[in-house]
């Protein structure tokens, strides 16, 4: 086998810096929190309230997730396909964007309120858990949906055969084959769902806050911007990363990282529940999801589409560094991925979910701090955050593609003695342009609408996109909040659709 | 002048292959055997895809068992992919003539362009893979192993996909090329009339022993009792 020393060469660089974003600043962390200050009350009911929330949501969402998944794999109608395909959606759909739409729904002044004050229904309170926990099934509801629906369309259709020959009634059916599948599925959406909302921040931000209800990911964040407590901050944020790791760890044995699952677009073939009532169920099920996902985002645009063309300067300008840290961080992630699309690679990347933003920060903030002013790294700190989460998955989008290729080509290349850089600029990257376009459009967009460790930092100077957009609404300018949302979204997936598109484009078979 | 495997052993999982025989430059050479009986793992011993475990490869006397395929004087056509099919055949005999950068100059185009025209490819450099017939994908699988220009050419059956007739069109192209250049080719064949039209000399493998080429003709007209186990009583 000719040895490729170049990129052998690529690839230890990538898995070297990689590794030292993780090992740095966790080692940073660990000797900040040495001065174990010990564990406050306060502290005690910041981790009892992320564990709460992260099994409500994740309880909820899949709870949810079961029938309605269910209804879309039996039933064929108009408008199914693009509903679909908007499950996939939330996953570039900026938080604060999606929060700014719930509260419109169901805020003080929103629509569920102004609908039911006539009736004398008492005011509904959207902050505190019951918000943190809607907002986490709004973004979970559509993922756990995707992981059953994937369940019930890998199940073979000669079972559902059987079941019709033997004329299997609802319960037998329920036994034998729908309990089955679930018990199977159900625990990997459960932990997946469980681990994402952990490490919960934007939501808490927005939607949580006061001492009932703030995540360890809020309490790191208040204990640096408010009593800019370094050692409890650490200490937070070592318990974090315990909790992550434990969850991260059963969660990878019991699922895979779900990420644009292909073929959802079939309709399982079924001969029972042809009766009118399991039609109307599952008729109520999808009208009601589709109206719990459509509802917040058409309002953000109707909120949002009159506003957009009075946005004073700042958010244009916060507008501009957003783009830039988007664009900066899709090339860093694609740097690492690129070299690291392959099966240790993944596993190093893993780190990305294990490794919550706000803990990279604090770890960074405490390296970069005796030589540098963090506040001024701002960006720079966030982009590089933000390709770090996104590796993960970036790795699982590129690799079994550009396995197939190594697959393939490998004693062609060898045969013709193709160079590292030949190799690279005429086979290896055109093939891979689909799934690369694909996974730089999702890196962009999750950078773009990204809220996490920007906060951390930010100073008026420095904000993105999505930080002005939660300074516009602490100070209660929810027009202008609108409009800088509808911008964020429009940005988030005009930046998604065109990299997605770039890697369409003249690619062939 | 010969390309000559000394006392080649080598292991492929758990199957052995062991080899000692000596092929004179410009022979035209068939590859006889049952389906894995060995041929194409004889093959990835002289391409230099599988390194031996004991034994050599030498080319006119010197030994190239530690070169890496491409660092051999040996080009070889795969059954499949033999070329890179989101690139336009111009693009792919340049990454041939080029390894290093894929870029040629005006003479490395004038050289494609009149390797094209011997396979019967004229003007066909703009087309991709897709856009060809068989036969036209085989030619243009030819031209890359007369653009790499090595004194010997391995054939793991290329040509098993296409018709009789265009086979046989194409093992004699691949013969005429041969006599011009002064090829050494080995040929790995399941059609004992391929190796009757194409190689004065067969080799025989069986259960992974190499017999030393014999004349075609006398070994086919009289085969040992398995190769006429494996011919059939035709």
């Amino acid at each position: 086998m000719a040895p490729r020393p170049l990129s052998i060469t690529l690839a230890a660089l990538a898995a070297l810096t990689v590794a030292g974003l993780v090992i740095g600043p966790v080692t940073a962390v660990i000797l900040r929190a040495e001065a174990f200050s010990g564990f406050r009350p306060a502290d005690w009911q910041a981790l009892r309230f992320t564990l709460v929330q992260a099994t409500l949501s994740a309880a909820l969402s899949v709870l949810f997730a079961i029938p309605l998944a269910r209804a879309l794999a039996r039933r064929r109608f108009v408008g199914r396909g693009v509903l679909v395909a908007l499950l996939g959606a939330p996953f570039i759909l900026p938080v604060i964007v999606a929060v700014l739409g719930l509260l419109a729904v169901f805020g003080q002044s929103g629509l569920l309120n102004r609908g039911l004050a006539p009736f004398g229904v008492p005011e509904l309170q959207i902050y505190g858990l019951h918000g943190v926990v809607l907002a986490h099934v709004f973004f979970n509801l559509p993922l756990a949906t995707r992981l059953i629906l994937q369940g019930w369309l890998a199940m073979p259709a000669e079972q559902f055969r059987l079941a019709a020959t033997l004329g299997m009634g609802r319960r037998a059916m329920w036994r034998a084959v729908e309990l089955p599948m679930l018990r199977k599925i159900v625990p990997g959406a459960f932990a997946v769902i469980f681990v994402i909302c952990l490490s919960s921040f934007a939501v808490a931000l927005t939607l949580g806050g006061g001492p009932r209800a703030t995540t360890l990911e809020l309490a790191i964040y208040q204990s640096m911007r408010f009593d800019f407590d370094l050692a409890r901050a650490a200490v937070l944020g070592l318990v974090q990363l315990a909790l992550a790791l434990c969850a991260g760890l059963i969660a990878l044995r019991v699922t895979s990282l779900p990420v644009a699952a292909k073929g959802l677009d079939r309709i399982v073939p079924r001969w029972d529940r042809v009766d009118t009532l399991s039609r109307i169920l599952d008729a109520v099920w999808i009208g009601l999801a589709a109206l719990f996902l459509l509802t917040p985002l058409a309002m953000v645009v109707l909120n949002g589409v009159a506003e957009i063309t009075t946005l004073g300067a700042s958010v244009w300008q916060a507008a501009g560094h957003s783009i830039m840290v988007a664009l900066g961080s899709t090339l860093l992630c694609l740097l690492w991925a690129l070299p690291l699309a392959t099966r240790w690679g993944e596993w190093l990347g893993l780190a990305g979910i294990a490794l919550s933003p706000l803990v990279l920060g604090i770890g960074l903030f405490l390296i970069v701090r005796p030589f540098a002013n963090p506040f001024e790294l701002a960006l720079y700190v966030t982009a590089t955050v933000n390709a770090f989460v996104s590796l993960p998955f970036v790795l699982r989008i590129l690799r079994p593609e550009a396995e197939a290729i190594r697959a393939d080509y490998t004693r062609l290349r060898d045969a013709l003695g193709l160079s590292a850089w030949a190799w690279g600029r005429w086979v290896f990257l055109p093939r891979l342009k689909r799934p690369l376009g694909f996974a730089a459009g999702l890196t962009a967009a999750l950078s773009m609408g990204d809220l996490g460790v920007i906060a951390l930092f930010a100073d008026p100077d420095r904000a993105t996109l999505p930080l002005k957009v939660y300074q516009l609404m602490g100070a209660y300018r929810m027009e202008q909040a609108a409009g800088a949302a509808l911008l964020l979204l429009l940005l988030s997936l005009g930046l998604f659709w065109l990299f997605d598109r770039g890697g369409r484009v003249g690619s062939s078979p | 002048m010969a390309l000559h495997l000394d006392h080649i052993h080598a292991r492929s999982g758990t199957f052995d292959l062991t080899a000692d025989l000596r092929i004179e430059a410009g022979q035209r050479v068939a590859i006889i055997g049952a389906s894995g009986s060995g041929k194409s793992t004889l093959l990835d011993v002289i391409a230099g895809f599988l390194p031996p475990v004991s034994g050599k490869v030498l080319w006119n006397g010197a030994d190239i068992t530690a070169k890496s395929p491409a660092d051999r004087p040996i080009s070889i056509l795969f059954q499949d992919t033999n070329l890179f099919p989101h690139l336009t055949i111009a693009q792919n005999l340049a990454l041939a003539l080029n390894p290093a950068t894929g870029r040629v100059r005006s003479g490395g185009m004038a050289l494609i362009e009149e390797r094209l025209s011997r396979v019967g490819l004229s003007g066909f450099g703009s087309r991709r893979l897709s856009e060809m017939s068989g036969g036209q994908q085989s030619r243009a699988a030819l031209a890359r192993v007369l653009v790499q220009a090595r004194p010997v050419v391995l054939l793991d059956e290329p040509f098993a996909a296409l018709g009789p007739a265009l086979k046989d069109e194409m093992l004699a192209l691949v013969a005429e090329a041969a006599e011009a250049e002064g090829l050494t080719v080995l040929l790995v064949s399941h059609d004992p009339k391929d190796a009757r039209r194409f190689a004065q000399q067969s080799i025989v493998v069986e259960a992974g022993q190499v017999s030393p080429p014999q004349d075609t003709n006398a070994l086919l007209d009289n085969p040992p009792p398995a190769l006429r186990a494996y011919l059939g009583a035709g």
